[in-house]
């Protein structure tokens, strides 16, 4: 155990205390030039979840979430290694964001109203849309969620994830029990030692568990049903427009680049050659966007080359060549069916 | 005459070391005050510049969450505070248990280590060692594994004469209730069917990891508490009662406890306070106490400086009480030196 739960939950008040009162000067700064100075962005991401935010033997960290951290550390500071990782336990998050601990948290996050308008943060675009679902031992005969009843669920604390299942409980009048554990690892284990009937979190997060933490990943189930709308994206502190629009454009330039086929591996051959309008300001060629924003002409261009497009992102993390298996759902581009839709880069 | 005045003179009432100790204390007081203060409006300043919205009026919007075992009943369109509550009661479940339990088992194995038996005494020893020196989060995890991994499923339970069920979904055991049409005490027995057991009183995995944990754990340090005491009383103390005829019992009684009970009060309080504030431990394991309702409540609503507040002024709450009420028993049980 790297954080007993006291510790975590008044590592996260002293952090926010002490912050908030030794740096009521250093606000209003700007978030970028700090990044700039420091040469070093940091990014919250998950302490451990398998396709989005995860660090292997040596310490990489690869995810979802950390490519976007990397695209935008590319954008900004002319590579995507100049991050460093702080992973969060969720009841840490915002306040590690509000204190000033991170620049950016990129940790599968749900955008919300009361997190959007209450906690001093901005959500910028969604990088990931989601749904929360219920994962259950096949050889317990379960078919639906709705079968559910008086069922132990077991569920992390500080998320979304606990209201939609009262929520859902509450609907179907199934009176379900939950354990709530504050530790993604203890929730896992506690599910798969056969304390609970089901486990639930977001069906992207599940996929992740049942690859990773199951002994055979094919004694459980993901049930059909989707309970909730969970959009995920990385957050920005309130009272910095211009470091909040770079993250929302960076993550909007790599779901365009996508749309027109600009990839890491052919982006070198399209800036030579390309005389598409769109594809030519995309990097830089013809308009200067990234003067606009406060970078240099070629931002798009690095973000792209760190991490690929959203849809190699996509693919490499937690696509169906990977052990999630997750197919692109909701999450392909919005000419193809799905909801990926990015404003335009002009 | 003289001296006099000049003695009024020197004493005035800025000279007076009564007064000037008085004034130290005062100033020191208000800087204090000063500083809590400043402390406070300035953290409330930064977090409404930064819009981060602040205030305890969220304890009476709504929940919105289940909790998994209550001893209250709680519907998720109940208010926060009432959400606390309920977290604060299964604080003070595991804490009385446990407080009460790690006592009988403390008593028991301090008085054996002191014993004339050797295996009580080596038994008790080793008791101490491995219970003492094993991390107490440690503990709970070893518990909460072997009620949840190693116990059969609530399909197949363990159970014994079909009074006590042991499964995955912890532990039932029958209860006397007064039943009032018959006018007498009958046995509520636990009825199992299809894996679920209605009737009788069922205790969780969680509840009985963090209690027994606890339990066991904070009974080693009673143990020396207890082991300490008894030592402490001179043997010539025993040897007089002896000569003078007394029973064992009452050399027990009269002589012995009595004195090692004006030792053994004081640390032990230290112990109860331990065991209550190390119950915040639960979240690790999954029990809905009060650090772990007051996390979903931070993470539902954001107010992190609110909750823990809240935390520490029931924590701070929690171990005065406990002190006082130690206190009292002290003062009962203190010989009155004559």
């Amino acid at each position: 155990m790297k954080n007993s739960p006291i510790k975590a939950a008044l590592g996260g008040a002293a952090a926010i205390g002490f912050t908030l009162l030794f740096s009521a000067s250093a606000w209003a700064g700007k978030t970028l030039d700090t990044i700039k100075q420091r040469d070093q962005m940091v990014c919250g991401v998950n302490t451990g979840l398998a396709g989005f935010g995860a660090a292997d033997s040596q310490g990489k960290w690869t995810g979802l979430d950390v490519d976007v951290c990397r695209a935008v550390a590319a954008a900004v500071l002319g590579s995507g290694d100049k991050v460093r990782y702080v992973p969060l336990s969720a009841p840490q998050r915002f306040t590690a964001l509000q204190s000033g601990e991170i620049d950016m948290l990129s940790r599968n996050t749900t955008f919300t109203l009361t997190r959007d308008a209450s906690l001093g943060l901005h959500q910028t675009a969604v990088t990931f849309y989601d749904g929360q679902g219920f994962m259950v031992p096949v050889k317990g005969g379960i078919k639906s969620a709705k079968q559910l009843k008086n069922a132990t669920v077991c569920v992390q604390s500080g998320t979304t994830t606990e209201k939609n299942l009262t929520d859902f409980s509450k609907a179907n009048n199934l009176a379900i029990k939950p354990v709530v554990f504050e530790k993604l690892e203890a929730a896992n284990a506690a599910y798969f030692a056969g304390r609970c009937k089901a486990y639930t979190t977001d069906a992207s997060g599940l996929a992740s568990i049942r690859s990773k933490e199951a002994k055979d990943p094919k004694e459980h189930a993901i049930l059909p049903e989707l309970i909730s709308k969970e959009p995920l994206g990385p957050l920005v502190r309130r009272g910095d427009d211009e470091w909040f629009a770079i993250v929302k454009w960076v993550i909007y330039g790599l779901v365009e680049a996508e749309e027109y086929g600009i990839t890491a591996a052919n982006i070198e051959k399209l800036k030579a050659e390309s005389t598409d309008p769109v594809v030519m300001r995309l990097l830089g060629k013809s308009d200067d966007t990234g003067k606009l924003l406060g970078l240099d002409r070629e931002w798009l261009v690095r973000a792209i080359t760190t991490s690929g497009n959203y849809g190699e992102i996509f693919e490499r993390n937690v696509g169906e060549k990977t052990p999630l298996a997750l197919k692109r759902g909701p999450n392909a581009q919005w000419a193809k069916g799905g909801l990926q839709y990015a404003p335009p880069i002009r | 005459m003289a001296g006099f005045l000049f003695w009024d003179m020197k004493t005035s009432f800025w000279h007076q070391r009564q007064t000037r100790r008085w004034l130290y204390q005062l100033a020191l007081m208000l800087g204090l005050l000063a500083l809590l203060a400043w402390l406070l409006s300035n953290t409330l300043a930064n977090m409404k510049a930064r819009g981060i919205q602040s205030g305890f009026d969220f304890l009476w919007a709504n929940a919105g969450f289940d909790i998994g075992e209550s001893m209250i009943a709680f519907d998720s369109s109940e208010p926060y505070w009432r959400a606390f509550g309920v977290g604060l009661l299964n604080t003070l479940r595991v804490s009385v248990v446990g407080i009460v339990f790690c006592s009988i088992l403390g008593t028991m194995i301090g008085v054996g280590r002191v014993s004339h038996n050797a295996l009580a005494r080596g038994l008790g020893y080793a008791y101490t060692e491995l219970f003492r020196n094993v991390p107490v989060l440690l503990q709970l995890l070893i518990w909460y594994v072997l009620l949840v991994e190693f116990m059969p499923d609530s399909q197949s339970p363990l159970h014994f004469n079909d009074w006590f069920y042991l499964s995955k979904n912890g532990f039932s055991f029958p209860v006397p209730v007064w039943e009032s049409s018959s006018n007498s005490l009958v046995w509520d027995v636990p009825l199992w069917f299809d894996g679920e057991i209605s009737q009788g009183i069922s205790l969780t995995p969680e509840f009985l990891a963090i209690t027994l944990g606890l339990s066991f754990y904070t009974s080693a340090f009673v143990a020396e508490v207890v082991r300490a005491g008894i030592v402490s009383v001179p043997r010539g103390q025993l040897e007089a009662a002896k000569s003078i005829g007394l029973s064992n019992w009452q050399t027990t009684r009269q002589v012995l406890l009595p004195q090692a009970m004006r030792v053994i009060i004081p640390p032990l309080t230290n112990q109860y306070l331990n065991l209550t504030k190390n119950s915040s431990l639960a979240v690790a394991i999954g029990y809905p106490d009060l650090v772990s309702i007051s996390n979903t409540a931070l993470n539902q609503t954001g107010r992190a400086v609110e909750c823990i507040a809240l935390i520490m002024a029931v924590y701070l709450c929690l171990s005065l009480g406990t002190s006082a009420l130690m206190n009292a028993f002290n003062q009962r049980m203190a010989i009155r030196e004559r």
